[in-house]
């Protein structure tokens, strides 16, 4: 029976198919190997970056602040008194008067305000000079002190508790961004400023706090340590309120219109294939055609969000028409038959029935077209906004830089012992963006779903 | 939905009209671009300047090295173009040509101050003591040897000359889009060029073709910022870069710095023209923008007055040379007069 069996052909095709099982079997385990070695590699290279991010940007999040007692010497502040308003007839000479007393004031030595303070800070008998010991202080604090006068002129004579921020330089000593071993040549402060700053860490003069003025600053250069982000941010939400309000309603219309009314025709191909074209474009095309088309024919200013926002809306066009088509598509002909059967019309059938199912699709695809126009730096050094800009934007119009190209600018500054871990730390924010961009599709998506 | 249409059309209209309102709105800001060198100095005027001007807006300050800044100011007269290019050496007549023809016609040249260019390796690496022919023997794509001039032969710098360093050649220079470039060329390369000494016979193009021509192996051309220079020696150690001296001081723990002619770069040396490489800065004003921008006249007052670019002013804190006070009121005498060739 077993021999019968052995040379049954049933037996021979069970063995041809038990040696061949092991060597499917083999194979799928190599797929499956290889298949968990790319997501390694991938989550290992993505590890890497966001460690190596981190590392060099957390630091970047602590500020070193100077506690100094500042006194308004009537000595060093010797302007005549503020102008009021009531001693003017017109808001216009007010405003004119008081103009020439704020240019009064800052033309001021505010440096001897700061050094005076410093030297009192300073334990009796430290031998420094001046301009040793104003390093130790940031150059905006001069601004600082002045800012406290404009806003409140009665100051004059009195002694206020304030924090300054240390300078860029006295930051890297403190948190040995530069080596400490180093020489004096090789050093950016002086011997005696670098004693001094040891001494103020130890006495609690100089304390280290968690770093507001990267949120709460502009960009600048005199000030590094005070160098800040939020005109960046603000750039960016400016562009991407043009982006949404621009990119949103006309993509979505035209894929409606492509995909539910257009006729099937050569014209309408031909589109498509453009569309899909333009989808791989690559972005720095876009930015050369915003600097010939917006700048040099329409006219409308260099380094403005206005001109960013209509580039970045051209680059987001078709992501979102191909994504609210491909969502058109996926809706079942049963909807529309049904809707039709029952005598809606063409118009009422999309909107009523097929959008609304389409929405968090939709939705979706915005959002992550947004997010991928949010970090897009290349057509933006294009259009003027690689520029260095020292305010917030309070219009589209204004002058204005973008969280990435911030990166991009910081990356490129000269004090690369500061700037570096500040890079990182923009990059953290961008991040940071960006995740909660793709949160809110994802909390809006699954929201959206459940009640469609 | 169709209220959300609705509302989403009145945007597009909203933003339509926005967009041409604009056209006839002014611009208040003014806007700067040009030599890299030259914008870590005017941002922080730009900076200081509307601390001190409160009445006027943040100047707006772009990069885009010397050539850029410049071809970009020589568009046009208007709001969409820039008003001040800054510049790291003179306008060249060809870009004149190119501003007149535009109707750029009022070109008003503000030199401010000067800078050194230095050669710098890596801090942990030997010392270099360079001269320009020890330069240009280095980088020149044919050199002179026996009268007769060669293809390069050498690979390290003690081949040059025993005193260098045994490490192999690679030299990291500023692209041409630098007005570094132009001053590099001019007072190392050509000068060592000179002191070669060309060989007889030569027609007018080959000895340019000599004197200006480079071997692609060794030299690294850079069109970014010094920081990508600077990037260019943290990967490989052995290359020596072309610096500004302001950038050099601010990096002296990861630089070291070579001496030219045994001189070495200091802000002294330069100012007092002991050390050969060494150039002054400029910054260009569109004079047919002055009255319509506001606050460009005052912001050229203010750039040169005595406590932004002079002796000790904040400036000097970040890097500059300054100029002698005479030839700054000289220059400042010429700009309001509005002495436009």
């Amino acid at each position: 029976m077993a021999t019968d069996t052995l040379n049954s052909p049933g037996a021979a095709r069970a063995r041809a198919v038990r040696s061949s099982l092991r060597r499917r079997h083999l194979s799928e385990q190599i797929f499956r190997g290889f298949g968990i070695l790319a997501i390694a590699l991938a989550l290992g290279f993505v590890v890497l970056l966001f460690v190596d991010v981190f590392r060099k940007g957390i630091p970047a999040f602590v500020q070193s602040n100077l506690h100094l007692s500042v006194t308004f010497d009537p000595e060093i502040i010797d302007v005549s008194p503020a102008p009021a308003r009531n001693g003017f007839a017109t808001e216009a000479e007010f405003t004119a008067a008081s103009l020439a007393w704020q240019r009064e004031v800052a033309l001021l030595n505010w440096n001897q305000v700061i050094e005076a303070s410093l030297r009192q800070a300073a334990p009796a008998g430290t031998d420094i000079d001046s301009r040793t010991l104003l390093s130790i202080a940031e150059t905006n604090a001069r601004h600082q002190v002045r800012e406290m006068f404009v806003a409140n002129p009665t100051l004059l004579g009195q002694t206020v508790e304030i924090d300054v921020l240390a300078s860029a330089n006295a930051a890297n000593w403190i948190k040995g961004n530069i080596n400490r071993e180093l020489g004096d040549a090789q050093q950016q402060l002086a011997a005696p400023a670098r004693a001094l700053i040891d001494t103020f860490v130890d006495n609690g003069t100089i304390s280290n706090g968690f770093a507001w003025s990267i949120f709460t600053n502009v960009d600048s250069r005199s000030a590094p340590a005070a160098a800040g982000l939020l005109g960046a941010f603000a750039g960016t939400m400016w562009m991407m309120l043009i982006v949404i309000v621009l990119a949103v309603p006309i993509g979505v219309a035209a894929a409606i219109y492509l995909e539910e009314f257009a006729p099937k025709s050569r014209l309408t191909d031909l589109i498509e294939v453009n569309i899909n074209n333009l989808a791989a474009v690559p972005s720095i095309v876009f930015g050369l055609l915003g600097a010939a088309v917006f700048i040099n024919w329409f006219h409308l200013p260099i380094s403005a969000p206005i001109v960013g926002g209509l580039v970045l809306t051209l680059m987001t066009l078709p992501t979102i028409i191909i994504a609210t088509r491909g969502a058109l598509m996926g809706v079942s002909p049963a909807l529309r038959q049904a809707a039709l059967g029952m005598g809606a019309s063409r118009t009422q059938m999309v909107f009523h029935h097929v959008l609304p199912v389409t929405f968090p699709s939709i939705l979706t695809a915005t959002i992550l077209g947004v997010a991928h126009a949010l970090g897009e730096t290349a057509p933006l050094l294009l259009i003027g906004m690689k520029a260095f800009v020292a305010s917030v934007p309070a219009t589209p119009l204004d002058q204005a830089t973008a969280l990435p190209v911030q990166i991009f600018l910081w990356q490129g500054n000269e004090n690369r012992n500061f700037f570096e871990p500040r890079t990182a730390a923009a990059i953290m924010v961008l991040l940071a963006v960006m995740i909660l961009l793709n949160g809110v599709a994802i909390f809006l998506r699954s929201r959206l779903e459940k009640r469609a | 939905m169709k209220t959300a249409l609705f509302a989403s059309a009145a945007v597009i209209a909203l933003a339509a009209f926005g967009t041409t309102a604009a056209f006839a709105q002014s611009r208040d800001t003014i806007q700067v671009a040009g030599s890299s060198t030259v914008l870590p100095f005017a941002s922080i005027v730009a900076e200081e300047f509307s601390a001190s001007f409160p009445e006027f807006k943040t100047p707006v300050v772009g990069s885009g090295g010397t050539g850029g800044g410049l071809s970009q100011f020589c568009e046009g007269v208007g709001d969409n173009t820039i008003d001040i290019a800054n510049a790291s050496r003179q306008i060249r007549d060809g870009e004149r040509e190119a501003c007149t023809a535009a109707g750029v016609t009022d070109i008003r040249e503000v030199q401010f101050g000067f800078d050194g260019i230095v050669f710098a390796s890596s801090a942990n690496g030997p010392d270099f003591a360079l001269t320009p022919l020890q330069v240009y023997k280095a980088i020149a794509a044919q050199v002179v040897v026996d009268g007769a001039l060669v293809d390069n032969p050498y690979t390290n710098w003690s081949e040059i000359d025993p005193s260098l360093p045994d490490q192999p050649i690679a030299l990291a220079i500023p692209a041409s889009n630098h007005g570094t470039r132009e001053v590099f060329q001019e007072k190392v390369v050509s000068a060592g060029f000179e002191e070669a000494g060309a060989p007889e016979g030569l027609s007018e193009e080959e000895l340019e073709a000599a004197e200006t021509t480079f071997r692609q192996d060794v030299v690294i051309e850079i069109s970014g910022d010094y920081t990508e220079t600077l990037a260019r020696l943290n990967s490989d150690p052995n290359t020596v870069g072309v610096f500004g001296l302001s950038f050099y001081e601010q990096n002296t723990d990861t630089l070291k710095v070579a001496t030219v002619d045994g001189v070495e770069p200091t802000k002294a040396t330069v100012a007092a023209g002991e050390y050969p490489v060494s150039r002054p800065l400029f910054f260009y004003v569109k004079g047919q923008h002055i009255g319509v921008i506001p606050g460009l006249e005052e912001y050229v007052q203010y750039f040169l007055s005595e406590g932004v670019s002079g002796e000790g002013g904040i400036l000097e804190a970040a890097g500059l040379i300054p100029q002698p006070a005479e030839t700054t009121a000289e220059i400042l005498a010429s700009f309001e007069a509005g002495a436009a060739q």
